[in-house]
Parts: C-alpha cells; sequence; structure tokens
C-alpha cells in the first residue's frame, strides 16, 4: 500500500499502484499516476482512460482488441499510448482494477 | 513490496508445432499475453503450426473430433469417438468453438497475429517445415517476419531472462 496527494486529496494504491478506490479518480490523479510510470498523460491517453471507465462501469471486460475497435485508437495507437503495458497501464492510469482478461 | 527486487521476464520465444484450433490458440494468446506485458516476444512456427500463418488455411483450423479423449457434448457428456467420424461433425465442432472464442473477445487468427506485431511481437516461420510442405513466403501471411533455421531461432533466443516455451 501506497499513497500520493492531488491537489489536496490523498489517493490511496495498492501494492501494484492501483487505485484502491475508483471514484476519486479525476484527470489531475491521472496525471500524477502516469508520471509515477514515466508517462505524461496527454488529451488522446484521457480519452481512452475515459473510454475504459465507461466501459468498467457497463460492467464489460476490457480486452485490447474493444479498445482497438472503439474507434479511438487503433491498437498500434495503444501501445505507443502505454508502452509495455497497453491494458495494464491504461487501466492503471484509468483508476479501475488491473485487468482480468487474457486478451 | 518493492518492483526492483522482482526479475520479471524479459523475452519469451513459443514454438507452435501443432495445427489444431486449441495448440494455435494457446500459442497465440501465450504470445499476445506477454506482448501486453511488455514482454519480447518471439513466436516460431513449424510443421502442422505452419497451418496458421498460411493464407490458404489460417482461418480454417479445425479440432480433433477423433481421438481426442476431452472431446464432450455441450451438456457435459461424453463424445463417442464414432460420432466424431461422420462426415461435417468435426466441421460443427470446429465452428461451434470459434464461435465460443469470438464471444470472449478472441479474434480469428489473422487478426491475432496482427494485434500481435502491432505490439512489437515478431513472427517466424520454420525453414526446413517450408521447404518440406514446398510453401513459399509469398503463401504465408504478412505478418510473418522471416523464414529461419532452428540454430537461427536460437540466436532469437539470447538473453538472460528468456524462456522458450513448446506447445
Amino acid at each position: 500500500m501506497s499513497e500520493i496527494t492531488v491537489n489536496g486529496k490523498t489517493i490511496n494504491l495498492n501494492d501494484e499502484g492501483f487505485m484502491t478506490d475508483s471514484s476519486q479518480w479525476d484527470m489531475d490523479v491521472a496525471k500524477e499516476l502516469g508520471k509515477l510510470d514515466g508517462i505524461e498523460i496527454t488529451n488522446d491517453h484521457l480519452k481512452v482512460l475515459e473510454y475504459l471507465r465507461e466501459k468498467t462501469a457497463a460492467g464489460e471486460t476490457l480486452t485490447i482488441r474493444k479498445v482497438g475497435k472503439s474507434g479511438l485508437v487503433d491498437i498500434k495507437g495503444l501501445y505507443k499510448l502505454f508502452p509495455g503495458g497497453p491494458l495494464k497501464l491504461s487501466s492503471k492510469f484509468a483508476g479501475i482494477n488491473k485487468p482480468t482478461s487474457c486478451v | 513490496m518493492n518492483s526492483t527486487d522482482k526479475k520479471p521476464l524479459q523475452k519469451v520465444c513459443i514454438i507452435c508445432a501443432k495445427g489444431s484450433i486449441e495448440d494455435v490458440y494457446a500459442s497465440l494468446v501465450m504470445a499476445n499475453g506477454a506482448v501486453m506485458e511488455g514482454i519480447e516476444t518471439r513466436l516460431f512456427f513449424t510443421f502442422f503450426g505452419l497451418d496458421a500463418i498460411t493464407k490458404k488455411t489460417m482461418m480454417k483450423l479445425h479440432t480433433a473430433t477423433v481421438g481426442n479423449p476431452a472431446m464432450r457434448m455441450p451438456g457435459g457428456l461424453p463424445f463417442p469417438t464414432l460420432l466424431g467420424a461422420i462426415p461435417g461433425v468435426e466441421s460443427g465442432v470446429s465452428s461451434m468453438m470459434r464461435s465460443q472464442m469470438e464471444k470472449l473477445d478472441i479474434p480469428p487468427v489473422d487478426e491475432f497475429l496482427e494485434m500481435i506485431t502491432a505490439g512489437g511481437g515478431e513472427i517466424y516461420a520454420c525453414k526446413l517445415a517450408i521447404d518440406m510442405f514446398k510453401l513459399k513466403k509469398e503463401d504465408l501471411s504478412d505478418e510473418v517476419k522471416d523464414i529461419i533455421t532452428i540454430g537461427q531461432f536460437y540466436e532469437l533466443a539470447d538473453g538472460d531472462r528468456t524462456q522458450i516455451i513448446f506447445t
């Protein structure tokens, strides 16, 4: 467990750096989480993060294939935005749970 | 927990030597999963595994309904081998498997190969098997990077934290 402070708010993270309370998420939190992994969060990143949060709220299982078909970004682009973790890093920055799908 | 204490895998080299749906998908899921984890990934197709990267056959993979002891009816009852031998049964079972996978968002073979290379994974074909089956580079999917020998494959598998997986 660790915590970070964003705009005076304390955000709790689990051992793997995922937020423990998804409702605390906002754009500034996402930017701070990105910094921890050395990624600067741009508008292109945010579009993906918001998409992931929407789908998660709707109870859908996330896959990179689904993101690739969303029209926001193709799979190659997704890897460029989140190097080495197209679904894991993006889920982390979106403040949602670690992905549970195998694709 | 300090993540620097861990020594994560750096590279996996996966060998696919069989051409049934389940064997090919085992290799593809493992390869794609590795790419998604940021692990350097090389996928080597040989013998009947070549069906998965040959344009003519890659979208028509099959599963064995004869001599497959793990085969079950949809309700879980045993699947009689003789039933599997009836014409049409095998193709029905295979297309059912494909549609079940589609529901889980597992892509068809051609798209799966594209997903792997989009993330930087590399796909190779075995020279010996290519010669044996009399195939050419142009018979293979565009996602195939090269036709290589087993010696070249071992060269690609260098590094401390590399694993070779044979499916």
